[in-house]
């Protein structure tokens, strides 16, 4: 067995296509779903009930499905039952924006849950409205203990972006399928997809390292 | 002149009655020092008046002004909006200081000027530069809650407190937390705010700060005021039993 990088390199430019698609679902999905999950864990952390069930249910929803079977059942199933097509992108989109959501909701709500009662004591003896006192004393606190946490579900949701291919999406994984089925080379094209996704997680990784050591200059 | 008025006022925790019906006047420029044994109600009183706490039953009327609206069975009812104005008027230093810790010691002082009243940052800061030195720490501004002592914290809180322009403050067992050695620079400030003539309620066990800086000491038990008078009424001549036993019981290891 003779490994031959070669028939890869000659298709640099559909894994940059890929790479591209990668990077653009990635930062829809973050973007999405750690903000959507941020708008869910402060409902799960909400007193009023017609807030409160509503959070839950989706939280229990969305956890309890496989990211897959949610692609797949919005690039083929919804079509069916409103009256516009979706792309693959979209569909791919929703499926792990909507199941990113509901993971870091649960970071969140126990992340803001972890701060002190003191703290809301604090906050609200000056005078701070509830909203205030959330973005102004509990959340940035909150957000340093949740930052690993955190950080993890964003090296999830890069992951999670291989599974658009089941939809055909141009990315990553899916221009990987294609070099592999057109020169029979399996094992360079696949392994140079894993790597590629290495040279992309590895900083990122290091980076939430650095965050965190930033993070703690205070104490 | 009255400043706070309190009638009746009752709190209950689950099954228990922590308040019975308290009564209470506070006028402008009185410090009144709370006393009582663990559980009597001391800091639930004081967090029932600036609504840390909703009171569940009587009223409390500041300088003037009727707090909360009566609802369908008795019970009063409160906005947010009103009691954040409340909260605003009435400051509060806590007994764990509640500092921010992500927060720099000016950055604390500021944040209720900046976030609640909307001040512009170099008037904010000046401001609360102004509150630092008044509590001896103006060359800490810059320093984390977690790089000063307790001590240290205690009159960071005292100085965040002071910035919002409170007309009273209250105090919930403000030395309770420190080491013996820290007490007394924290129960100075507070006695230099004594002399500026500021309205303040004071939980506290420091007796005799309590009998030098007081002009009125209430010893409360099982949620209601049993004793009230003159420091040297009911700390020097209590006239209740349990007052009595009270005083006994933390002049025991004194000399």
């Amino acid at each position: 067995m003779r490994w031959d990088f070669a028939s890869v390199f000659e298709n640099t430019d559909a894994l940059l296509v890929g790479a591209a698609g990668t990077l653009r679902i990635f930062a829809i999905c973050l973007v999405l779903g750690l903000s959507l999950g941020l708008l869910v864990g402060l409902g799960r952390y909400s007193r009023n009930r017609w807030v409160h069930i509503p959070a839950t249910v989706f939280v229990e929803f969305f956890r309890n499905t496989p990211v897959l079977v949610q692609i797949l059942w919005f690039y083929f199933a919804l079509p069916i039952l409103l009256p516009f097509q979706i792309s693959p992108l979209a569909a791919a989109s929703l499926g792990i924006s909507l199941n990113s959501a509901a993971f870091s909701a649960e970071i969140y709500r126990g992340g803001i849950q972890s701060i002190e009662t003191g703290q809301w004591d604090g906050a609200r003896a000056l005078g701070m409205r509830w909203g205030q006192a959330m973005r102004r004393i509990i959340l940035p606190q909150a957000l340093k203990r949740m930052l690993p946490a955190l950080t993890n579900r964003a090296i999830e949701i890069f992951k999670m972006s291989t599974l658009a291919s089941a939809v055909a999406y141009v990315e990553l994984l899916q221009q990987g399928k294609l070099i592999a089925s057109l020169n029979y080379n399996p094992i360079e094209a696949y392994t140079a997809v894993a790597v590629i996704f290495f040279v992309f997680l590895w900083p990122l990784v290091q980076f939430s390292y650095f965050l965190e050591r930033r993070l703690r200059r205070d104490e | 002149m009255t400043i706070l008025h309190v009638t009746g006022l009752t709190k209950r925790f689950g099954t228990t009655d922590v308040l019975r019906g308290i009564d209470l006047d506070v006028k402008r420029g009185e410090r009144i020092a709370i006393l009582g044994a663990s559980g009597s109600g001391k800091s639930t009183l004081l967090r029932c008046l600036n609504f840390m706490e909703r009171p569940g039953g009587g009223t409390i009327t500041l300088d003037g002004q009727v707090l909360g609206r009566e609802g369908k069975a008795g019970e009063r009812l409160y906005r947010e909006s009103e009691l954040i104005q409340v909260r605003q008027r009435v400051g509060m230093v806590f007994q764990q200081f509640n500092l921010f810790p992500h927060m720099t010691a000016i950055g604390n002082v500021m944040e209720g000027l900046r976030t609640v009243r909307g001040l512009p940052k170099p008037e904010a800061e000046a401001r609360a530069r102004k509150e630092l030195a008044r509590v001896g720490l103006a060359e800490k501004a810059e320093t984390y809650p977690a790089h000063l002592s307790g001590g240290q914290k205690q009159r960071v809180a005292i100085a965040r407190a002071l910035a919002m322009d409170p007309e009273m403050l209250l105090f919930d067992e403000p030395t309770s937390a420190l080491d013996p050695e820290l007490v007394g620079e924290v129960l100075n400030v507070i006695l230099a705010l004594a002399k500026e003539g500021r309205t303040m309620l004071l939980v506290t066990h420091e007796l005799g700060f309590a009998y030098h800086v007081a002009t009125r000491v209430i010893f409360l038990a099982d949620g209601a005021i049993h004793e009230q008078g003159t420091p040297d009424e009911v700390l020097k001549n209590p006239k209740k039993d349990r007052t009595r036993a009270f005083l006994a019981s933390h002049k025991q290891f004194s000399f």
